[in-house]
Order: C-alpha cells, then sequence, then structure tokens
C-alpha cells in the first residue's frame, strides 16, 4: 500500500529533476530537488513504497538517467503512467524501477489516493477498484526482476 | 517484405539477414558518446558497481564536456574532472569547450550506416548522415561500454515524404516544429522517423540536422535521411567514408505515412511549456522578451549564424535584452570569424559565448529569472528549462530570435 502522487500529461525529466542539479556529486544530493519546479513539498511527503501516476508521454525529454533514479532513491514503488516516453521507460528498467503502462488508472485516481500493485499479477488496486496494467515483454521483465541491467552485467560475468 | 534503412542498420549491427519491428535484437554499438551531464555517474557506476570492469573498444568511445563548460561551481568541476580523468586513463577521445557534443560528432565521427548510442536525447541528430543515433541513460551507456553490445527493439519507421521548397525567410526548424505541432510531443513514440521526397533534396546536411535533432521531441527513437550524394559529400570534405549505405527498400513497411510540402510552412513558434505548442509566429508577435538566444545543438551552425547575423547587421539590440549568440562548435566559431559575423553580432550588442550547451539546457550560462522570457533556437521549451520555474520560453526560428532581439518582443524578421 503506497499513496499516489500524480502529475499531468507529457511530464518531461526537467520536471523531475531540473538541470541545475545534474551535476551534483551524487543521487542522493540530487533527491532533495524531485519535483522541485511542481511541488517543492515532495521528497519530504514522498514515503518509500509510495507510487508516481502520470497521464500520457511521462518522462519525455531529456534522457538524464538522474530522473528515475531519484525517484528510486526517494523509494517509489513504481511509476504508473498511460504511456511512457521510450528513453525514461528504458532507464528505468535499467535501473530497477518498475514502470507500468495502465490505460485506465490514471484518469479514475488522485493525488493522495491509497494503492496497491502486484507486479506479478499485473493488477493494481485503487479506490475500491482493480485495474489491469499491461506486462511488460519478458525480456524487460527478466532484466527488472535481476535488479537492473548492471545487476544483470555482473551476473553474466561470473 | 522489404526493410527500412533503420531496419538495414539494426539488421547490420546484429549480425542478422533481416530483422522486423516489435523485435528484440542484441546488437554491436559502432560508437557511444557521452557528455558531462552523466558521465559522472557512468564513472562511479564503473568503478563501484562492476564485478568485472573493463572497456570492450576503447575506439568507440567518446567523451564530451559540453553542457556546463567553463565549469559553473567547484561541484561541477569536481564531477568534470572525474569525467576528464578516467577518459586520460583509459585512452577514451576526449573533447572539452570545442563543441556541442552531436556538433563535434557530426563534423568528426559519424558516419552513414552507423548505429550510435549517446547519453544525450538529441543523439537523434545522427540520422542527418544516414546513421542511427538514438539517446540512452548512463546505465545502458555504461553496459554499452563494457560489452560493445547493447539491446534494441526494432522501431516501427514513420515515412515522412517532403515535396516542394521552403520559402524564402523560412528555415527547417519552422519545418520541424510544424511537423511536431501537427503529430505532437508523443506522435512517433518508440518510432523511427524516416525524411525523404523530393523536398529532402533541398535540405543541406545542416538542414537535415536540424530536422532529425528535434526528432526526440515527437517522441521518436531517431529520426534518418538516405545518405545521398550530398551527404557523402559532407563525408568526403571532412575525409570520412561512410559504413553502409542503405537506402528503404520499395516495398518496406511504414506504421504511417505524411506529407508535407515545403512551400506551405511559415514562421512557427512553441509557447511555453510545450515543444508541440506550435502557432504561427505572428500570433505571439508583441510579447515581451528578457532574453534571445541563438546557439544550440539544433540550431547553432553557420547557416543559422548568417541569419541571425543578417538581421541584426547595422541595427541595434533592444536595450533591455540580453541577446546571447552561442556557436555551436569552434569549427563554426572560427567561419563566423572569417565571415565577419562575430564582429556584426557584437556592433549589434550581443553577447558572443564559448561554444556550449548555454541556456538550452538552463544550468550554466544566460539562465533566466523569475517571470522572464525568452526567446531561443533551442531544443526545449519546458516549465523552467531555462532558469526560475515560472520563466517561460518560446522556440522560433533564427531569424525570429535575431528580429525579436532587436524589437525587444516577439516579431518576425519581416516586421523589422
Amino acid at each position: 500500500m503506497g499513496k499516489i502522487f500524480k502529475f499531468h500529461n507529457d511530464l518531461d525529466t526537467d520536471q523531475i529533476i531540473a538541470s541545475q542539479y545534474l551535476l551534483l556529486p551524487t543521487i542522493e544530493e540530487m533527491k532533495v530537488h524531485t519535483f522541485e519546479s511542481l511541488d517543492p513539498e515532495f521528497p519530504q511527503k514522498a514515503v518509500p513504497g509510495d507510487f508516481v501516476v502520470g497521464g500520457e508521454n511521462f518522462g519525455c525529454g531529456s534522457s538524464r538517467e538522474q530522473a528515475p533514479a531519484v525517484l528510486k532513491a526517494l523509494g517509489i514503488q513504481a511509476v504508473v503512467a498511460k504511456s511512457f516516453a521510450r528513453i525514461f521507460y528504458r532507464n528505468a528498467i535499467n535501473i530497477g524501477l518498475p514502470v507500468i503502462v495502465c490505460k485506465d488508472l490514471p484518469d479514475a485516481v488522485e493525488s493522495g489516493d491509497e494503492m496497491e500493485l502486484s507486479l506479478t499479477d499485473g493488477v493494481a488496486k485503487a479506490g475500491g477498484k482493480e485495474f489491469v496494467c499491461t506486462k511488460l515483454p519478458e525480456y524487460m521483465q527478466q532484466i527488472l526482476s535481476q535488479g537492473g541491467l548492471i545487476a544483470s552485467l555482473n551476473k553474466e560475468v561470473q | 517484405m522489404g526493410m527500412t534503412i533503420a531496419e538495414k542498420i539494426i539488421a547490420r549491427a546484429a549480425g542478422v539477414k533481416a530483422v522486423r519491428a516489435g523485435d528484440i535484437h542484441t546488437v554491436n554499438l559502432d560508437r557511444m558518446m557521452s557528455n558531462d551531464g552523466t558521465t559522472h555517474l557512468t564513472v562511479d557506476m564503473y568503478y563501484n558497481k562492476l564485478k568485472n570492469p573493463r572497456i570492450a573498444d576503447v575506439k568507440k568511445m567518446v567523451f564530451i564536456v559540453d553542457h556546463n563548460v567553463p565549469s559553473d561551481s567547484a561541484k561541477t568541476a569536481g564531477s568534470q574532472k572525474k569525467m576528464r580523468d578516467f577518459a586520460r586513463e583509459h585512452g577514451i577521445d576526449f573533447w572539452e569547450g570545442k563543441g556541442v557534443c552531436h556538433q563535434i560528432m557530426m563534423e568528426h565521427y559519424v558516419c552513414p550506416g552507423e548505429l550510435i548510442f549517446g547519453a544525450d536525447s538529441h543523439t537523434c541528430t545522427y540520422g542527418a548522415l544516414g546513421a542511427f543515433g538514438t539517446g540512452v541513460g548512463c546505465t545502458d551507456l555504461l553496459y554499452g561500454m563494457v560489452t560493445g553490445t547493447s539491446w534494441v527493439l526494432v522501431p516501427e519507421t514513420v515515412k515522412f515524404n517532403l515535396t516542394g521548397s521552403l520559402p524564402e525567410g523560412v528555415y527547417p526548424r519552422d519545418l520541424m516544429l510544424t511537423i511536431i505541432g501537427q503529430i505532437g510531443a508523443n506522435g512517433v513514440n518508440y518510432q523511427v522517423m524516416e525524411f525523404t521526397g523530393e523536398g529532402a533534396k533541398t535540405l543541406s546536411v545542416n538542414d537535415r540536422m536540424v530536422l532529425c535533432n528535434l526528432a526526440v521531441e515527437a517522441g521518436a527513437k531517431t529520426a534518418i535521411f538516405e545518405a545521398d550524394e550530398i551527404a557523402l559529400e559532407y563525408l568526403r570534405e571532412r575525409g570520412r567514408e561512410p559504413k553502409a549505405v542503405f537506402k528503404s527498400d520499395e516495398d518496406a513497411v511504414y506504421a504511417k505515412e505524411y506529407t508535407f510540402d515545403l512551400s506551405e510552412v511559415v514562421p512557427v513558434a512553441a509557447k511555453p511549456d510545450f515543444v508541440d505548442a506550435v502557432v504561427p509566429a505572428r500570433e505571439v508577435c508583441g510579447v515581451h522578451i528578457d532574453e534571445a538566444f541563438l546557439g544550440s545543438c539544433n540550431n547553432g551552425r553557420i547557416d543559422e549564424l548568417r541569419v541571425g547575423a543578417a538581421i541584426v547587421k547595422g541595427r541595434k539590440v533592444a536595450e533591455h535584452v540580453r541577446f546571447l549568440v552561442v556557436p555551436a562548435s569552434q569549427e563554426v566559431y572560427r567561419q563566423a570569424m572569417e565571415e565577419g559575423l562575430i564582429q556584426i553580432f557584437m556592433e549589434s550588442g550581443a553577447i558572443v559565448m564559448n561554444p556550449n550547451c548555454s541556456v538550452c539546457w538552463g544550468s550554466c550560462q544566460g539562465v533566466i529569472g523569475e517571470n522572464e522570457v525568452l526567446i531561443s533556437t533551442g531544443t526545449r521549451n519546458f516549465k523552467g528549462r531555462a532558469g526560475h520555474p515560472s520563466s517561460k520560453v518560446y522556440l522560433g526560428s533564427a531569424a525570429t530570435v535575431a528580429a525579436s532581439a532587436v524589437k525587444g518582443e516577439i516579431c518576425t524578421a519581416d516586421m523589422l
């Protein structure tokens, strides 16, 4: 169970983490600026297990991997959206942050709502309703289940 | 069933005869580029996360410091030092302050037929030379650096048939913003934009870069032109050979086809805060501006500097406006000096700066303050992209930006 933080369509990665923080030495130093332009209190309000919900084209724009990385560092359980921009989607899987396509859920929930997600079943529950999510292609599911691309690379070399 | 140029490049890189959209393949990467936006994180992961750190082929790697150069703080300097030290220690080609990464790559590396990963979303620029360039994050870049390979989900291709030629005073940037405005920021998500047709033949490599560069703003994985005689001539002038020259087969499969008549394009502007919020530039004329920016990997080459200089020649930048002129590379800068363009800009009151990403990425020079307005030839106009979250960015052509700098409010060049 986690609470939802909902954002608009075409949410770009500049909003998740602004350019001016990208060259800070570590993700830990960057994460306190997550969603600063839209909700400066977000890093304080979000607790591990919470969800980010978006509309269409979530994570468009810059390829900055810092965007999914700060969400993961704050403990966001998964990002659920109607659709994702491709670089954000790939980056999130590569670092082990679940990104779930669910066409019906975003319009049915609001920020602050409670939500539950079963990755294995591909089902989300919020507001007493169940939502069926699109399952990840098997190849990506494997990367995610191994904990990301680097974890899978480390397994290969063993 | 035939293949598109993009499919042929992936098939070659995967070492298979044919690929189809939707297939996942392991590919050999021809080249990888990383800039100071994320390389410090790549280096950290290399040393701290890998069980067996190694570089598959150092000749494939290029590191370019272009985003915050010269550095703006001690922390930035520290992150860039990490990148610089790593490049030197491992013998990686290293560029600093010589230009925006994609301009450097086009001037010195990109060849038709190559599959290139860049840790920057505008890597799609390389399609101007018939290469498949695509933006990735630093984990993908690291995996590619270590193994020389990656995985690719073969994207569908969307055909953009270009007819006619652009009218005088209308530029490739107006064309590409018009296309994005029509298909939307999500219009070609995970697809390839293939530009073709008689109109494509009227475009130089510079022009093609303008189109391909912004493809990611419509969600594309990349954009591509066939490497025709115009592209091969650009390559010859720089002493490079193509890896492979591919044409799309006549029976290649396209997910969708669009036709754009270049002769019907008018000067346009993208309004804040979305690149697809495109309107005829006339509709935003009169908007007060505080800053104007001529530069970026999209629009900081010699062609655009010529357009801007012709407009400000003999005129003065409005008193309340900072007009930043930032050549995309030192090669461009030198050429502009030889042609007297830099002199013209300086006499007009412009601030001419060193080649770098500048205010296009809103972290280094020229950042704008609370409620300020920028008109820009940069790549994006997202909320707060150029500085304060309340500030606003309009995107327009070099002509519209230069004319607006003179007038102090948005206007098209014919209104001066």
